[in-house]
């Protein structure tokens, strides 16, 4: 206990900051606080996967499509409370998530990838396939009654309010992290870790492959429908198809690449950097509005994968080891 | 039985395949105009695939990697291409231009920022290329993605031949035509000179090879270069078949089509690229002419092929199977 105590401090004073932050911020920065949050959870469970269990995954967006969907249509056909969606997302996309673990059993690395990529691509196509249902390009709107959209309510915080949203956001955020920090320190994070680091090494240790690679890919998913979920509330309850397009997966890959591979310590930075990034670098001279976003993304994407490969939680780990307060636990192994 | 088979045996059974493939869409062709109509866009826009497809091939074998910008690099080169043109030169002046500057393109890509990444993880690679896919996105809204309605001159026209009551565009034939003869100077160039016997040993055995003075790195980049002109070829030929025009996205479906292609061929196999693609290609255009009402479905099928390809056979219709049991 006392080797996590700065861990413990750090996450406690982050905490503090996240949660004074709403009320010293303008509505809209607490709006991008919201989606940051929202960027959190996906990144987070991202990194279960790819990061602890060395499966990569370009399909993320179409498990957070999943889940914003599995919102959006509760909350339009049953008025059902928003917390228990996010419930259902959680529980829809694990399943699903095993379910397309099934077949990744048998790919791995550059095979993985396409697959993944091919999800990313295929499900925003099917509410454009199934409009009745599900809305085409218009999309899905949650129910605008109030009482349906109170399931959480916050003295003196109107429902679905910026405030409301980056609440629910970030205490979802919190809870998540906790589930995946006491995941990633026991049996099974040490499993997911020997999967990674020796597929020959875990078997031959008695680590049941199977198992392991589908629960990894199952708890990822659930973390990304949670996380689509929210952001159906952060865009006024709409969910549409245009925004689970590839670029959103590709945009979690960079999120985990950002905040480093196989470490829960840099998130917040990978989320906050795929979060805020798109509207701080609208303003960019030269490149101006929209198209500023990308080029100053892919340019700082590949900057990071070059200059510092362990992303953020490698360079905090760096310099812990300049300090000579080494903390073996949270260095992030090299991936094969 | 067997024994009685064991002359036919030692073909392989995906050239069977293949072939039964080839009459079946024969038979289809002569006996119906539209069957023949539509095999001939698909084999046309098929080609197109197989060509990025194999561009894709071509990296995979040289740093066992996936290039993700492989597509956003073909949209680029269009645009330059789109650019030459406006500047007045001639298509073909252009389009010999543009082949060079993909050439130079692809190998700076590689020098620039896949070496130093290439060697630590394939996760990593494939986040570079991400990035990569991003940032090219971004050059070419903000260059040419105002322009309301760009589009390439087709080279061969819009006219048609017909054959026996079939229209035959020459749109189609000229895509095939083109994609094919850039395939087969590849192909003549690892084959038979001693700079492609280079490349081939630097992507199969980069230690060995190295020993025996070959200069790997310099292998590689020109790989990639190889593989950013194959794409180029691609991208030009498939600009003039899509309604839409030159748009930024334009070589995004047709890289999910690629990977398809390649995958369904056998990531390692170029002639299977090619089959890939072209299977694709004719698929799909049957998908669209008898079933139009499953046309949001048509990505969706080639991510079905895909993962049936992946799951059934990995190393797909020409691939050698990689023994490996964990």
């Amino acid at each position: 206990m006392r080797k996590q105590l700065p861990a413990l401090g750090s996450v406690a004073i982050v905490a503090a900051v996240l949660s004074v932050l709403p009320f010293v911020l303008s509505d809209y920065n607490v709006y991008l606080g919201a989606e940051v949050g929202v960027f959190f959870i996906a990144v987070l469970g991202l990194n279960i996967l790819t990061g602890y269990t060395g499966q990569i995954s370009i399909g993320h967006g179409a498990f957070m499509a999943i889940g914003a969907y599995v919102t959006a249509v509760m909350s339009r056909d049953h008025q059902t409370n928003l917390v228990l969606t996010m419930l259902v997302a959680f529980a829809a996309c694990f399943v699903i998530g095993l379910l397309v673990g099934l077949p990744a059993l048998r790919l791995s690395g550059v095979s993985l990838a396409l697959a993944t990529f091919a999800l990313a691509v295929s499900v925003p196509q099917l509410p454009l396939q199934w409009s009745n249902y599900l809305g085409g390009s218009l999309g899905v709107q949650a129910s605008s009654k109030p009482s349906s959209l109170l399931g959480i309510s916050m003295p003196g915080v109107a429902a679905l309010s910026n405030r409301w949203i980056y609440g629910v956001a970030w205490a979802a955020s919190a809870l998540l992290f906790g589930m995946a920090w006491l995941i990633l320190r026991g049996r099974v994070g040490r499993a997911f870790r020997a999967v990674r680091d020796s597929e020959i090494a875990a078997v031959a240790s008695g680590v049941e492959l199977g198992l392991y690679k589908t629960l990894a890919f199952g708890i990822s998913a659930a973390y990304a429908g949670v996380a689509g979920s929210l952001f159906v509330m952060a865009s006024n309850g709409f969910a549409q198809s245009q925004d689970f397009l590839v670029v959103l997966s590709l945009q979690l890959l960079i999120g985990a690449a950002v905040a480093g591979l196989g470490s829960l310590w840099g998130i917040l930075v990978g989320a906050a950097f795929v979060g805020l990034l798109p509207k701080i670098s609208t303003s960019v001279p030269l490149v101006g509005s929209d198209n500023g976003r990308d080029i100053v993304y892919g340019l700082l994407v590949i900057l990071v994968m070059l200059v510092l490969p362990g992303g953020f939680a490698g360079l905090l780990a760096r310099l812990r080891s300049l300090t000579r307060d080494l903390n073996r636990e949270s260095i992030p192994v090299k991936l094969r | 039985m067997t024994r009685f088979l064991s002359p036919l045996a030692r073909v392989q059974p995906t050239v069977y395949l293949v072939v039964a493939g080839a009459v079946f869409l024969l038979v289809g062709s002569l006996a119906s105009a539209r069957f023949a109509s539509l095999t001939v866009g698909g084999v046309g826009v098929g080609a197109a695939y197989g060509s990025l497809a194999l561009a894709l091939v071509l990296i995979y074998r040289a740093t066992h990697v996936i290039n993700f910008a492989q597509g956003e690099l073909a949209m680029l080169t269009t645009y330059v291409a789109y650019q030459l043109i406006q500047w007045g030169l001639t298509y073909w002046e252009a389009f010999f231009a543009t082949l060079a500057i993909a050439f130079v393109l692809g190998t700076a890509i590689h020098v620039t920022i896949i070496r130093p990444v290439q060697h630590r993880s394939v996760i990593g690679t494939v986040i570079v290329t991400v990035g990569l896919f991003i940032l090219i996105d971004g050059i070419a809204n903000w260059k040419w993605g105002g322009i309301a309605y760009a589009q390439l001159p087709s080279p061969f026209g819009f006219g048609s031949w017909d054959v026996g009551g079939v229209p035959i565009q020459h749109l189609y034939v000229g895509m095939f035509g083109i994609v094919l003869a850039s395939v087969l100077l590849v192909w003549a160039l690892f084959r038979f000179t001693k700079i492609g016997l280079g490349m081939r040993a630097a992507a199969l055995r980069p230690a060995a090879a190295s020993l025996a003075g070959v200069r790997v790195d310099a292998m590689l980049a020109l790989g990639w270069g190889f593989a950013a002109v194959l794409g180029a070829v691609a991208a030009l030929m498939y600009e003039p078949s899509q309604f839409s025009g030159l748009t930024p996205t334009l070589m995004q479906t047709a890289l999910v089509y690629a990977f398809a292609a390649a995958v369904l061929g056998g990531l390692e196999s170029p002639a299977g690229a090619l089959v890939g693609g072209l299977a694709i290609g004719v698929f799909l255009n049957m998908l669209a002419g008898y079933a139009p009402q499953l046309v949001s479905l048509e990505v969706p099928f080639a991510f079905a092929a895909l993962l049936a390809t992946l799951l059934i056979k990995p190393s797909g219709l020409f691939g050698h199977r990689q023994v490996q049991r964990v």
